[in-house]
């Protein structure tokens, strides 16, 4: 069947400015920046907390960070264990090369239940393949339940997060979406009415939506069982209450045994949203006659993971547990939020995973949007080291654009280069101090100080002044030192 | 004791007072300190811009330069963490086994300042004197690539006349992170002014740390709105001491 491209896609890197530029309305925003910082000070705290509770923690890290590795050195095998342990407890499995092919066979699965709308989970996975828009535009309306996903879709917003994805939108501005969106003029902004709000809305797609589409947060090999965790209950009723369920899932989702759910529960929760454990867990294997959806698909996704994985120092990317823990203590996310990065995927592991998605043809801004001062790895609870990758992307970018004519004069190619130069000798690296010691003057005050600079110097200068160069190297102090004392 | 100073590239062309107070400082401590004039840069702009070609060139020639040197010590922690957290996967990448081997010799005898004072030296207070109100700003590379913890604290706690003051979100990004200042300078300077709010509100003279990278950033900031703080490495609050005549001219250098 055929089917039709929108023209509206959410958050796509292919489209989106680079990060220093998608950067700037953000900056200008304090509502949106309060309500990022305030958001995430209430997640870190909790987690803080949490995290110092557990004298295990860093143990739970490493045997995570195992499981993990173990599961992508020996993915093929584990996607074919689920996919026989699923297929033999009556589920179908779908294998999606890219995300084109996971959206027409979602499509043709909505089309075959002849169904025009569907309920959904929050899923990150199906904001990467850009499924929303798709189905709507092919006449399938989208309803998703997930709270956070309810005000962003009624509110048309960006997601910013992929724990909270509406982080950056506070509780009145919530209340207007919802008394504009659900027709509802005396709502106030009482948590308690919001929820009872979003609740009477979600009831009546829950009762009369057969067909819902969710994700996966681990598909247990051994078992060929899918896990869900949520906190609010309404991923449960889509799991539970429709006729057919789909499951759209990134294959480097799997696990080995269903006992490294345990390892993995520890973490995510506590990563995630500060909590002990989230509220509901939902793990389900094939179809159980009588009891819940009587027809289950899994559509594994693939959409450039299978070439990360061929790449040994970028491998460990997806050993990402989508907690978001990394953006949540990133300095540079705390003053963009989420939209900056272009992707569906922000913050440290959206800078290092969108590039990669896009096969490095795409989002080459993200590696270089982080200060790497590693506050990503160390809350990482399965041990990424989002820094090293981010080097090693840098590097693969740096090495696209050096081939470029335009970057031959590019000022940043040009003093990187030059002073590559100049610290292959200690003779011209001294002789370029001295000529830049004149150069300097032009440009320093009498205060002694530099307050404004050309070029790439402007960058600088907007923002910070910048101390004169010293009459005296210290290389030169300690010769005329040596000097004296003979 | 000998060592050899490790200046760095910057620390050479914008803060030679930083230099002058560790030898000031370690040679009042008895360390016969050498300075070898070749050197020049360990490679960390090149590497964190994604220049790695042009970081493994510079690698090469600082492992080259210290091989023989008994103990190597450099005032700046993001140059120490690069040697520690880079140069094994650039050396790896290179495939060169000499150069591995002459780099893993080397490696343990390089420290950061503070590490030498306390791990190499075993000392703590280094007879130093500064009557100041002063905020120490922990460097990420100095907190989580050299676990630093509690060695800039415990030598702080022994220079007399010193009030120290926490800064808020201690561990938080002053946003410099080299040339992601310029590539992302926006979003750097919405990290430097909420760093500098915390570093404000402390009510100090003087903030220090043990890269003169942060500082350049906060001191540049502070110059600009006329903050009345100064930034100050703590190889100059270390270096200052009220016996010694010379004591070190704090004002004369800012």
């Amino acid at each position: 069947m055929s089917s039709v491209v929108p023209d509206r896609v959410v958050l796509d890197p292919r489209f989106a400015p680079p990060f220093p530029q998608a950067a700037l309305p953000v900056l200008r925003n304090p509502q949106l920046r309060k309500n990022v910082a305030h958001a995430i000070d209430v997640i870190q705290g909790k987690r803080g907390k949490l995290v110092a509770e557990k004298t295990d923690w860093q143990a739970l890290r490493t045997a995570a960070s195992a499981i993990r590795s173990h599961a992508l050195e020996n993915l093929g095998a584990y996607l074919e264990q689920f996919e026989e342990r699923c297929t033999a407890a009556g589920g179908i499995v779908h294998w999606a090369a890219d995300a084109g092919e996971a959206r027409s066979i979602i499509l043709d699965l909505v089309r075959h239940e002849n169904a025009n709308e569907v309920i959904k989970i929050k899923t990150m996975t199906s904001a990467e393949i850009q499924l929303n828009p798709f189905l709507e535009a092919n006449g399938v309306n989208v309803f998703e339940t997930d709270l956070a996903e309810i005000i962003l879709q009624l509110g048309e917003e960006e997601p910013s997060h992929i724990v909270v994805p509406a982080l950056h939108v506070n509780r009145s501005q919530v209340r207007e979406i919802f008394a504009r969106r659900m027709g509802l003029k005396n709502l106030s902004d009482d948590p308690k009415e919001l929820t009872n709000a979003a609740r009477t809305y979600l009831r009546q797609k829950f009762l009369t939506i057969p067909t819902a589409i969710g994700g996966a947060n681990s598909l247990i090999a051994e078992t060929g069982s899918v896990a869900v965790v949520e906190s609010e209950g309404n991923g449960r009723m889509c799991l539970t209450l429709p006729r057919t369920l789909i499951t759209l899932a990134g294959i480097e989702k799997v696990i080995p045994r269903f006992q490294d759910l345990e390892v993995i529960l520890q973490l995510l929760a506590r990563s995630a949203t500060g909590e002990r454990m989230n509220p509901y867990t939902s793990l389900w294997t094939g179809v159980m006659p009588g009891d819940g959806p009587q027809e289950f698909h899994v559509v594994l996704l693939d959409n450039g993971r299978s070439s990360i994985l061929a790449k040994p120092k970028q491998r460990q990317t997806l050993k990402c547990i989508r907690c978001a823990a990394c953006m949540n203590a990133c300095p540079v996310y705390r003053q963009t939020g989420g939209h900056a990065y272009g992707s569906v995927y922000p913050g440290p592991i959206g800078a290092i995973l969108t590039p990669q998605l896009m096969n490095m043809e795409h989002a080459q801004s993200l590696p270089f949007a982080s200060s790497l001062c590693g506050a990503c790895y160390e809350v990482c609870p399965v041990k990424i080291n989002i820094p090293e990758v981010l080097l090693e992307l840098r590097s693969q970018v740096v090495n696209q654009e050096r081939r470029q004519a335009g970057r031959i004069f590019d000022p940043l190619y040009l003093g990187l280069r030059i002073a590559n130069f100049l610290f292959a000798g200690a003779g011209r690296f001294h002789a370029a101090q001295g000529l830049g010691r004149i150069g300097a003057r032009l440009f320093t005050r009498k205060d002694g100080w530099i307050h404004s600079l050309p070029s790439v110097g402007a960058k600088w200068t907007q923002t910070r002044d910048l101390r004169g160069l010293p009459p005296q190297n210290f290389h030169e102090w300690w010769a005329a030192r040596r000097k004296e004392a003979k | 004791m000998r060592a050899s100073l490790f200046i760095t590239c910057y620390n050479d062309t914008l803060f030679p007072e930083t230099g002058r107070a560790v030898v000031s400082l370690l040679e009042r401590l008895g360390v016969e300190l050498e300075f070898n004039s070749q050197q020049t840069c360990c490679g960390q702009m090149h590497a964190n811009t994604g220049f790695r070609r042009e970081a493994f060139a510079q690698a090469k020639r600082f492992i080259h330069i210290y091989r023989d040197a008994e103990t190597v010590v450099a005032p700046s922690s993001s140059c120490v963490a690069m040697m520690r957290d880079q140069y094994p996967g650039l050396i790896e990448e290179l495939g060169d086994e000499a150069l591995r081997k002459e780099f893993e010799a080397l490696l343990p005898r390089v420290y950061e300042l503070s590490e030498f004072l306390i791990d190499r030296l075993g000392m703590e207070d280094v007879g130093s004197y500064f009557p100041h109100r002063v905020a120490y700003h922990a460097s990420c590379h100095g907190v989580r690539a050299l676990h630093l913890g509690e060695r800039p604290y415990r030598l702080l706690a022994k220079v007399r006349g010193l009030e120290l003051v926490p800064i808020p979100n201690a561990d938080r990004c002053c946003g410099f992170g080299g040339t992601f200042s310029v590539k992302n300078a926006e979003v750097s300077s919405a990290m430097l002014a909420a760093k500098l709010q915390d570093v404000v509100s402390t009510r100090a003279e003087y903030c220090t740390a043990l890269d003169n990278s942060c500082l350049m950033h906060l001191g540049g900031a502070m110059h600009r709105q006329y903050v009345g703080m100064k930034t100050i490495h703590l190889a100059e609050i270390l270096a200052s001491s009220e016996a010694d005549n010379e004591r070190f001219p704090v004002e004369a250098i800012r």
